[in-house]
This record gives C-alpha cells, structure tokens and sequence, in this order.
C-alpha cells in the first residue's frame, strides 16, 4: 500500500522526465512568482520584528532578507537554464566550429562560444591541446580560454542581482572585447614556436562531429546537475558576499577606500590588476569584497579591473598552464590580458 | 554472485588532481566494492598521458582501453553502468 502522500510526491518528481515541457513552463512560471513575492515578503517579515521601521538596524536586516533569496533564485534559475544550454555545446562540438577558422571571426566567435561552452579550469590544459592538435589558431584558442572563465553565468548573475543590469552589461561587453582583442593580438604575434615541444609533436588530430542523442528531458537533468554543483558550492560565498555588503554600509567611513581605489588614484589600477593576479578564487568568492570596496567609495573601474584579474590572471593556472606553453608565450599572454584589463579599468573610471 | 557479471580488469581516472577527479576516483572504487567487485583504480595524472586519450575535459574514465566518459563527475547510473551488462 503506498500512501497517498508518497504517491503525490513520486508523481511530482516524475514530471521533468515523463513530461518536460509542463515541467519547464510551471517551473519557470513558479520561478517568477517567487521572484515577484520576494521583495513584499521580506517587507512583511521585518516588521513583525522587535526593531523600529526605518532605523538603520531594520534597513540592514531588510536589505540581507530580501537580497539573499533573490540572488540565490535568480542564481539557480540562470545555472539551470545555462546547464541545459551547456548540453548543447560540448566543448567536442565547440572545437568543431572553431577549427579551421580565419582570425577575426574565429576570435569572436571563440570568444562567444566560451560563454556557453561549460568549462572548468581544471580541464584548460586538455581543452587547449586537443584545440591546437585540431586546427583551430592558436589566437583563437586564446580568445576561448580567456572568455571561458572570466565571463560566466555566475559572475554575470551576481553582478546583475547586487549591483544591476548596467555593471553586469558592461562587464559582459568588456569581458568579451579582451578575449576577443587579446586572442587576435597573440595570433597575429605568431608565437607556435613558443608551444612547448611535445606539444607541437604531437600528431594532428581531426576534429569529429559528435552524435548527441540527449532527449529534452536529459537536458533538464543536466541542468539539475549543474544546479547541484555550482549552486551547491557558490552559496555560502553569496551568503558572506550579502552579509559584508548589509553589515558594512553602516559601519565602515564612507570613503574609507576612496583614497586608495578612488578614481583620483591613478596607480590604484595597476596595483589592483598585480594584486589580483597570485589570488585565486572564483567569480562568488570574490564577490563579497568587491560589494565591500564598491560601497566603500572605490571607483567601479578599478574594481572591476581587480575582479577580472583575480579570475583571468591566476597564478596557479599559470603553473598549469607552464606545461604547455613556453615562459614567451605566457608573459605574452599575460602582458595583452593584463593591458586589456588596465585599459578596462582606466575607460570605467573615465567614463562612469 | 550472477552471471551477467562483467570482469572489469582495469580502471583509470585521467586528470591532474582536481577535486573532481578525486571524487570520481572515490566513487568508482565505491561503486565497484558495492557490486562485490572491487577494482584498484589507476591515477593518470601526467598531462602528456592524459593527452594521449585525447579527450578535451577532465576528469577522463578509461574501462578496459575505451573512454567512457570525460567531464565531470560522472552520474553514479552511468558508473554502475560499467560493471553490468
């Protein structure tokens, strides 16, 4: 005898595999009536609390209930529809496109494709032979290992749910012009020969079409499945993240970090860009300090600079990367990423 | 034991040590031993081994000389897949 209760949540975790489409629609018609009841919700909560409407406690302790869950829903709800995205373009199916590609159009869209290409950096070693071995220029397998990690769902998520549409928008365009730039500049410096040797020996490969027999309903599981694993990592990250940013709009000077990352600060990025390069951390990680300098008067230029540095230039993956390329191309390539970066940042700060 | 079983000889995880390829080397050694079939699990942590497979994403599954899987954690489905027939 299966009770009745068991029996409705059995049916209701069939659904994505037997049905879908219903799943997908109800879903995201769930999502959005969730999104949409998140702000008068968190407005009713803090006023059933012991603190006076109004007062600074009760601003913080609105601005954590209310930002919390939304970046979390709108985090999980942009990892699931970029993890069925992902199951579209496998990077096999991706070095399909890019081989063979003349420079320019190759190095956008490389640039693109990492967008949507799932990438883990623990993977950029055998994602930039197995390019290369297949023919796709070395620039262009630049523009791709460049855009991949520096412009990713996460980070445009949380910059979009903290700090706007506009920041996030600028950091997708910038994101994209240096890999793009960056990868056609170490193209056009024709730097093969700087390839370690086994790698240039390695015999060519040709780069196969890959049958793809995924149902929709697979792809739903696949999106689960990055929900699980980018989700499950990225929370506590974005829980600290809000938390700094409720904690230190009150109790830090205003303008603690205006003289040091301000825009009257010159080398400030510069020296953000070189601090950023021995740290390594993923787009969450490093959220939380760039909500608390933002909000302590240092200029968006010069933080955006330093958060793409930390995620582009990381010492650890020069390491990695060291058993490929030799000590040429890498200072190369961190000399143009690096440059872009600056320009970057100087432009924000000049402009906004 | 049954007979369908498979005699699954060798096992290898290609990858450099990330934290996926740990767990993937865990959760085949987990599978194998909950089948009644334990297998040791071999480490290709070289890069230029690892290349020689040619696969593009880590962590690579190698069973018996064929690639089975690259990519991430593989679903435990899929891992049990390989010790049955």
């Amino acid at each position: 005898m299966v009770n009745p209760a068991e029996d409705l949540v059995h049916t209701i975790l069939t659904i994505p595999r037997l049905r879908p489409r219903v799943f997908l629609v109800s879903a995201g018609l769930l999502w959005f009536a969730a999104y949409q009841a998140l702000a008068p919700l968190a407005d009713a909560l803090v006023t059933t609390l012991p603190v006076a409407s109004g007062s600074h406690l009760a601003e913080t302790i609105r601005f954590f209930l209310y930002d919390t869950p939304k970046v979390l829903l709108l985090l999980t709800g942009v990892v699931m529809v970029m993890g069925m995205i992902n199951s579209y373009f496998t990077p096999e199916r991706t070095r399909v496109m890019l081989a063979g590609r003349s420079e320019g159009v190759g190095n956008v869209m490389a640039a693109l494709l990492g967008i949507v290409t799932p990438f883990c950096s623990c993977s950029a070693v055998p994602l930039f032979i197995g390019f290369v071995q297949a023919g796709v220029p070395l620039g262009i397998t630049f523009s791709f290992l460049i855009s991949a990690p520096m412009v990713n769902e996460v980070a445009l998520t949380l910059l979009f749910g903290l700090f706007g549409w506009r920041v996030a928008g600028l950091y997708l365009a910038l994101g994209l012009t240096i890999a793009i730039v960056a990868g056609w500049v170490i193209g056009r410096a024709r730097m093969e020969a700087y390839l370690e040797d086994w790698v240039q020996q390695m015999p060519k490969s040709h780069a196969a079409e890959v049958s793809d027999a995924m149902t929709l309903a697979d792809r739903i599981d696949a999106g689960f499945a990055s929900v699980r694993e980018i989700v499950g990592k990225v929370w506590p990250y974005v829980i600290i993240g809000i938390a700094v940013g409720a904690a230190i709009h009150g109790y830090v000077p205003e303008a603690f970090m205006a003289r040091l990352m301000g825009r009257e600060a010159w080398w400030s990025v510069p020296l953000s860009v070189l601090i950023g390069i021995p740290m390594y951390a993923n787009a969450a990680g490093i959220i939380p300090i760039v909500e608390a300098l933002l909000s302590k008067g240092a200029a968006l230029g010069t933080v955006l600079a330093f958060m793409m540095s930390v995620i582009a230039l990381s010492l650890p993956e020069m390491i990695i990367l060291r058993k490929v390329l030799k000590p040429r191309l890498i200072a190369t390539f961190i000399a143009v990423v690096g440059s872009g970066i600056l320009i970057v940042g100087y432009v924000f700060n000049a402009v906004l | 034991m049954s007979t369908e079983e498979v005699n699954v000889s060798s096992v290898k995880v290609l990858g450099t040590g990330c934290a996926n390829c740990k767990a993937t080397v865990r959760l085949i050694e987990e599978v194998a031993r909950a089948k009644g079939r334990p297998v040791t699990v071999e480490k290709v942590e070289d890069i230029q081994d690892i290349m020689k497979y040619g696969i593009l994403s880590t962590p690579g599954v190698v069973v018996d000389g064929t690639i089975v899987h690259a990519g991430g954690l593989p679903p435990r489905a899929k891992v049990e897949s390989w010790f049955t027939d």
